[in-house]
């Protein structure tokens, strides 16, 4: 095959044939999808979760990650975050000629295995090349099931008493990418990963979970101020608490971003009632990818302030937090 | 200096006389707001914005211009960020952009050295806005285009200087006791730029850094110098009194001294810099971008930036004013008072 992706590998021809019979196929062997049908037929559950997200993200392949492991997590985490398991996902690739085909199969490889640790099959996929400069763009949709029936676990449930718990540090992935389009030297990895773990041991415990929210673009403020609007209530959390590496701290204080709005790849946010936070925490900890796990804050009622995310500063001011406005740009001066 | 426990406890429980403190930099602005500090202070202690956010001053005539030279045929503006959502007279740079303005955005002035070498056939402006923090660097850029002998790069410069626009605030109607001074200013400048106005209106000046600590110190020697007409240096780390005189250096050889129009407050003698005439073939026609309409009749960004009213107190603030759709300057830059009251309030 060669080096780079041409229009002819979009042609439905030979090249195509060249292209799934190289990369794609051996990457996702399964029955449903070597049947080769025009749809993937699967077993269900009587109520299903259903998401579909599409990654358009440069470079493709950053510290810790690439678009291949990316475009799993993204749309696996959005189906664990209401309780259900995540089992299967379609991937639609669109390539602009000219990107290098070891790209390509790094990125396709690392989808391949990051599907299997999250446990979701890939049972449809598509491939489309399109004019341009060596890009690649890929929409996956999942499938996840209730296996025990669905969960109430929502962003309306959130309730006075309780606690808040974010499952690691803040704002690595999105200051990953910033590093390398800045071309900033940094040791800085993306946290991109699926939650698969984490969350079916949550589940199992037992502890009633009011909401969970997997931490992406906007970061932390964006997600709790959205939560706090869905369930009338009030977030308060205290900036002291939220887990950053030192290195992020850095990087956000060097191009003047605010790690509160910075995103993640694999972290999520949840509530549960007082009680239960430590065991909670417990939980999360000892799972893969939760070993900065922390209590943040808490939900409380407050007819005057309803709808409102307040962080209480280190110093001991208090600071009301809005959703993430503009594109959070370096600052000038 | 007492430990920031006595500050802490001083700064909330002062019942002596008002004091109106005004920080004229967009970075202490938010540095306030990001440390919550409003909610520690007292009643009788009161901050209000000054004109410190580069974005927040320059007049709608310097925004037309630029979009008037990204439709020439041949040239491409180059500017940081913030500045394509700026309101100009009649649309934002960003707005002309679906009409076919050229923009391009970059982290650093010295971007713009690579994409003029890339693109030989082309024109690039760079759009420099600033304080004296900014100038050296487009000082900087104007040597290497010199030394390098660059001809397909032009600058648009609105460059003010503080201590002018400083001596209008003292004289005008905000009632202010006070200043935080703006440290990365100093940095350049040296302490030594605030002494005229502070002897002159004797109030205290303090040069202040950005954490939420150094703030609440400079607060503290605000209040216990109310009065005095006397600079202190709170930022001594990297500030000193007569600065960095390299850059001062620098930004002489190639700015003379001009006045200034701001968003706002109109045109003050002195307060800005512009290319001098022995490099004018550098200068995309800066001189005389004076005028300053509002896109909106009713914003009140003038009066915000004066420090006579608060964000609030405007009557389109929240409304149809927001960071989304900004009516005026201090809603566009997360610097601004507007958009940080919106955001952190």
């Amino acid at each position: 095959m060669s080096d780079v992706i041409t229009m002819a590998h979009g042609s439905g021809g030979s090249a195509t044939g060249e292209l799934i019979d190289e990369i794609f196929a051996p990457a996702f062997s399964n029955e449903t999808l070597l049947a080769m049908e025009d749809s993937a037929v699967v077993d269900g559950s009587k109520k299903i979760a259903m998401t579909t997200d599409s990654f358009v993200v440069t470079p493709l392949i950053f510290n810790g990650g690439d678009i291949g492991r990316l475009c799993v997590c993204g749309t696996v985490n959005d189906l664990l975050m209401r309780g259900a398991v995540p089992k299967y996902i379609t991937c639609g690739f669109i390539l602009e000629e000219g990107l290098e085909t070891d790209t390509l199969k790094k990125c396709v490889a690392s989808l391949a295995e990051t599907a299997k640790e999250a446990g979701v099959c890939v049972v449809a996929g598509d491939t489309k090349v399109v004019e341009g400069h060596g890009g690649l763009y890929i929409n996956t949709a999942g499938v996840g099931l209730f296996p025990d029936g669905d969960k109430d676990i929502s962003a309306l449930n959130s309730a006075d008493g309780d606690e808040i718990i974010v499952s690691g540090t803040m704002g690595d992935h999105h200051a990953t990418i910033m590093a390398h389009r800045l071309e900033i030297d940094t040791d800085i990895k993306s946290d991109n990963a699926p939650l698969t773990e984490m969350t079916s041991r949550l589940l199992a415990s037992g502890i009633p979970i009011h909401t969970m929210r997997d931490i992406t673009r906007g970061g932390l403020g964006t997600v709790l101020k959205e939560l706090a609007q869905s369930s009338n209530t009030v977030f308060y959390i205290n900036e002291e608490m939220i887990p950053i590496a030192h290195s992020v701290r850095e990087f956000a204080r060097l191009t003047g971003i605010d790690p509160v709005y910075m995103g993640n790849e694999g972290k999520m946010v949840v509530t549960v009632p007082g009680e239960f936070a430590d065991k909670a925490l417990e939980i999360i900890r000892g799972s893969r990818y939760g070993e900065n796990a922390a209590v943040i804050g808490e939900v409380k009622k407050d007819e005057n302030r309803t709808g409102k995310l307040i962080m209480r500063t280190k110093l001991g001011g208090e600071r009301s937090l809005d959703i993430l406005r503009g594109e959070g740009l370096p600052r000038i001066c | 200096m007492k430990d920031l426990k006595e500050i802490i406890s001083f700064l909330k429980e002062y019942d002596g006389e008002e004091i109106r403190i005004m920080e004229i930099c967009g970075s202490h602005t938010g540095a306030i707001a990001k440390n919550g500090i409003e909610a520690m202070l007292s009643e009788k202690i009161c901050l209000i914005s000054g004109p410190g956010c580069p974005v927040c001053v320059t007049p709608s005539a310097y925004i037309d211009r630029l979009i008037e030279l990204s439709l020439e045929s041949d040239t491409t503006v180059v500017t940081f960020g913030d500045l394509l959502r700026v309101p100009g007279s009649r649309e934002s740079l960003r707005e002309a952009q679906g009409r076919g303005a050229k923009v391009k955005m970059v982290y650093s002035p010295m971007d713009i050295i690579g994409i003029a070498k890339d693109s030989p056939d082309n024109k690039f402006v760079f759009a420099a806005i600033g304080f004296e923090t900014t100038t050296p660097v487009y000082a900087l850029l104007l040597d290497t285009l010199v030394k390098e002998k660059i001809e397909n790069v032009k600058l648009l410069t609105a460059l003010k200087t503080m201590p002018e626009v400083v001596d209008v605030l003292c004289s005008g109607g905000a009632k202010i006791n006070a200043f935080i001074a703006p440290g990365h200013v100093c940095v350049v400048t040296g302490s030594r730029i605030f002494e005229p106005a502070a002897q002159k209106y004797h109030l205290p000046f303090v040069v202040s850094g950005f954490e939420g600590e150094d703030l609440l110190r400079t607060i503290y020697l605000l209040v216990q110098n109310k009065g005095e007409g006397k600079v202190i240096n709170n930022y001594p780390s990297v500030v000193s009194y007569e600065g960095n005189e390299k850059a001062q250096a620098l930004v002489e050889k190639y700015f003379t001294k001009a006045d200034a129009s701001w968003r706002g407050i109109g045109n003050v003698t002195g307060s800005g810099r512009l290319i001098r005439p022995e490099f004018s073939r550098y200068d995309a026609g800066s001189a005389g971008l004076e005028y300053d309409e509002k896109k909106n009749k009713a914003c009140s960004c003038d009066k915000v930036i004066m420090g006579l009213i608060s964000p609030e107190e405007c009557p389109l603030f929240g409304k149809i004013c927001n960071p989304g759709n900004p009516q005026g300057a201090c809603m566009v830059s997360p610097e601004g008072s507007c958009n940080t009251r919106f955001c952190m309030g």
